[in-house]
């Protein structure tokens, strides 16, 4: 998958979790705590959906790693996913 | 980056057809009218001239006969390309084709192989009328044992031939009747074997995903311009081989738009349409957003007045139609 | 027979809107059964039944402005006569009703072929979709050949960012209502205590770890967990004060408090949370959150809350002193964890602490039982495992 793609699945994820903020802007550097206002329970939840939709086990550690848009896309990479 | 020029379908065939006698002395090409006349379509014209009585021969008007020697030559270690001057004459040797080349090696415990490529014209569009303008290319997609493939390109005429003469197995290859004179764009030094089990998006869209192969791509195309005019955005998927199917291209595409139109000149009843729909209804019923449309000749044999054969084959303005019924706009 | 009054979805709440009948007469009903629901300044809410029974007739129509305690419907026992409206329509075989009944029967059976309803035709995809989106395919209107396609499910869609406007507006009154109210009449005090939660945060890591994704719990979980069952030992702290007098609740039904996107605030209850572990709490919790964001709580979720508890969250304020909401008596506000030197037999080390406040209604209760309840509480955060 394309670094693209990748960001495209991403978004999703976080839009299955939150579809209020279907149509906002993702600023792929900022944190979604900073430019939305999602909060632990939401970020979990979109852990889960991440899970869900990529098989991939994400321990809580590597969580902020996954803050970002751009992160996320990083992360999923580095894991092999979409090769 | 390798330079692109332009040459026909009629050219491109030949090219590979020349490029696969210079690097493979076991090819030889076998078929009615393909030495001394140059093919009933131009496409092996100079090639008896280069390389030889041997190697360019010309055969008795017997389907069944040459192309059991053929089979024949195979079993014997050469990599025979048979040319059935169109499929309506391939009929005169299913049995070879059918109880022999596609199972002797079923039958023989794997210890025989048949290498050979069966080319054949197909389709209806030259008022050749009712028994010169079959496409019979689901009959043959229906049996297993061989490959069917249907290049719509320049691009693959010219590339699909070699990875067929390497193939162990049977491979027919199906050239459009009006598609020869077509110019397409091929790399300096030819596309010598391009892979022949994939499908490929010939034009990426949103809306609708339109099926299709051989001939019947460029009508694809052609009704693709006028729908993105009226805001409809077609996803265009060449299949390029028909067995096997490649289903993974066609449901990624399919999930993406919901909304698939197929395009076969076979007639409906028993299509390759049929199959394709049914796959699609097996794989991505939850994903449809409306019934499969299938866009084929009309169930009668192919008239000869251009009018008529016009109106009982696919044309884009039935293809436009077929898409806004799915779109229901 | 008896009447069902429209109850009360919160400290400020005097009418709502009657959008939906769920149930129709004949209906058999189960306690706890959603019977209509209406809109009020909170967003949809569902209306959900008290008692077993039958519905027997509805009162109030849909568009009505309902008042709180308006009768709305009637619920008769099981086994009860019928009442007015269903008598009518069953057909009594007295000699003078007999004229109907001698109608020609193929007149009677067959159906007038213009009310005949065809059945909608919904796409796969279609349908999917509506189940994603939580939309009623039956209130979708079928486009074109009357087929429900992608494009009506999309149309249907409750669009929630234009609601903002309207809604928003209309719950900070309501907010600002109820928290004039509780700061008018409720004379608050205020206990604190900052807390280490290393045990508590290393056991929840380690019990993370351990879990797949889906099954991992948040660290508002335990510390819920704890709050409640410290809440049994100090029932001062939990319970509704109406009419000069406090009544204590024999049940820790936990009101949490939710931020919305947009700026509203609200804190339903997750009820008896006290018998809930914490798988079970976190499952209560999401599922909470979640139809706090799509708008749709039940009525005894906003009206039954015994307590309240608000955790600010990560990266907000070390400490928070929360209004109580009316008629509660007490509210837990927690603040964000932050690493802090921390004395240990002597030594300075570096903790993961919180600051928890409890206000509690001086009418009620008084610092030491508030004192008490936190001393209880951290306790059981310093045995994680035990919770």
């Amino acid at each position: 998958m394309t670094d693209a793609e990748l960001a495209e699945l991403v978004k999703s994820a976080l839009l299955k979790v939150a579809p209020d903020l279907a149509g906002e802007e993702f600023a792929a550097e900022k944190r979604f705590r900073d430019q939305f206002e999602v909060d632990s329970m939401d970020l979990l939840n979109f852990m889960i959906e991440l899970h869900r939709t990529t098989g991939i086990d994400i321990p809580e550690r590597d969580y902020p790693k996954l803050e970002t848009l751009a992160g996320c896309v990083a992360y999923l990479k580095t894991k092999g996913f979409g090769k | 980056m390798t330079l692109m020029r332009k040459i026909t379908y009629r050219e491109a065939v030949r090219e590979a057809l020349k490029e696969a006698l210079e690097c493979d002395e076991r090819v030889f090409l076998m078929g009615e009218d393909v030495g001394r006349y140059g093919g009933a379509y131009a496409c092996s014209k100079g090639l008896l001239q280069e390389f030889g009585e041997q190697r360019i021969r010309d055969t008795p008007l017997s389907e069944s006969g040459f192309v059991g020697a053929g089979i024949g030559a195979a079993l014997g270690g050469m990599r025979p390309v048979i040319e059935i001057m169109t499929v309506n004459f391939s009929l005169l040797a299913l049995d070879q084709i059918v109880n022999n080349a596609a199972t002797l090696r079923h039958m023989s415990g794997g210890q025989l192989s048949v290498p050979i490529v069966i080319r054949m014209a197909t389709g209806a569009g030259r008022q050749l009328a009712a028994q010169h303008s079959h496409s019979l290319e689901c009959w043959f997609a229906h049996i297993p044992g061989i490959k069917v493939l249907a290049p719509a390109t320049v691009a693959d005429a010219r590339g699909m031939l070699w990875t067929a003469i390497l193939d162990p197995d049977p491979v027919v290859i199906f050239e459009h009747a009006t598609l020869y004179n077509e110019e397409g764009e091929v790399g300096a030094e030819g596309d010598l074997g391009v892979d022949i089990e994939c499908a490929a998006v010939r034009r990426a869209g949103r809306d609708a995903t339109i099926i299709t192969y051989g001939g019947s791509l460029k009508k694809s195309l052609a009704a693709t311009e006028q729908l993105a005019s009226d805001g409809i955005d077609c996803e265009v998927i060449d299949l390029r081989a028909l067995r096997p199917l490649d289903d993974k291209a066609i449901m990624a595409s399919v999930v993406k738009t919901h909304r698939a139109v197929i395009v076969d000149e076979g007639w409906r009843s028993g299509s390759l349409s049929a199959e394709i729909s049914a796959r699609i209804m097996e794989q991505a019923l939850y994903d449809l957003d409306a019934p499969v449309a299938r866009v084929c000749s009309a169930e009668v044999p192919i008239p000869y007045p251009r009018h008529l054969e016009i109106a009982a084959t696919p044309q884009p303005e039935a293809i436009v139609g077929a898409v806004r019924g799915v779109m229901r706009k | 027979m008896i009447e069902f009054r429209m109850p009360s979805l919160g400290a400020d709440m005097e009418a709502a809107t009657l959008v939906e009948w769920v149930k129709k007469p004949g209906d058999r009903l189960k306690r706890g059964d959603v019977i209509a629901v209406v809109e009020t300044q909170k967003g949809a809410i569902e209306i959900e039944v008290f008692n077993d029974g039958v519905l027997d007739e509805i009162l109030t129509n849909i568009g009505e402005k309902v008042p709180v305690g308006r009768a709305i419907a009637t619920i008769r026992g099981m086994d009860e006569a019928l009442g007015p409206a269903l008598r009518a329509a069953v057909p009594v075989a007295a000699p003078e009703k007999i004229a109907p009944v001698t109608a020609p029967p193929e007149e009677a059976a067959r159906p007038p072929p213009e009310t005949r309803v065809v059945q909608a035709q919904i796409t796969p995809a279609a349908r999917r979709r509506a189940q994603e989106l939580g939309v009623d395919l039956a209130a979708v209107k079928p486009g074109l050949g009357g087929v429900v396609g992608l494009d009506q499910v999309e149309a249907a869609r409750p669009v929630i960012k234009e609601r903002p406007g309207i809604l928003f507006d209309e719950m900070r009154n309501a907010i600002a209502a109820a928290m004039a109210r509780s700061h008018r009449e409720i004379p608050h005090y205020y206990v604190t205590s900052t807390i280490d939660v290393s045990r508590l945060m290393d056991w929840l890591e380690a019990e993370n770890s351990r879990r797949s994704v889906p099954a991992r719990l948040i660290y508002a979980v335990p510390l819920m967990r704890a709050a409640a069952l410290a809440l049994k030992e100090t029932p001062e702290l939990n319970g509704h004060y109406e009419e000069g007098r406090f009544e204590p609740a024999g049940r820790v039904n936990m009101g949490v408090a939710v931020a919305m996107r947009g700026g509203g605030l609200i804190a339903p209850a997750i009820l008896e949370a006290e018998i809930l572990d914490m798988d079970e709490l976190m499952e209560r919790l999401r599922d909470l959150v979640a139809r706090v964001r799509g708008g749709r709580l039940r009525s005894s979720e906003l009206s039954q809350g015994t307590v309240t508890f608000s955790n600010l969250g990560e990266e907000t304020a070390d400490s928070v002193l929360p209004l109580i909401y009316p008629p509660q008596v007490a509210i837990i506000g927690c603040g964000q964890i932050a690493e802090r030197p921390w004395a240990d037999h002597g030594a300075v080390v570096v903790r993961r602490t919180l600051t928890v406040s409890v206000a509690g209604d001086h009418r009620v209760s008084d610092g030491r039982r508030a004192a008490q309840f936190l001393t209880h509480f951290q306790q059981l955060l310093h045995n994680p495992e035990k919770l």
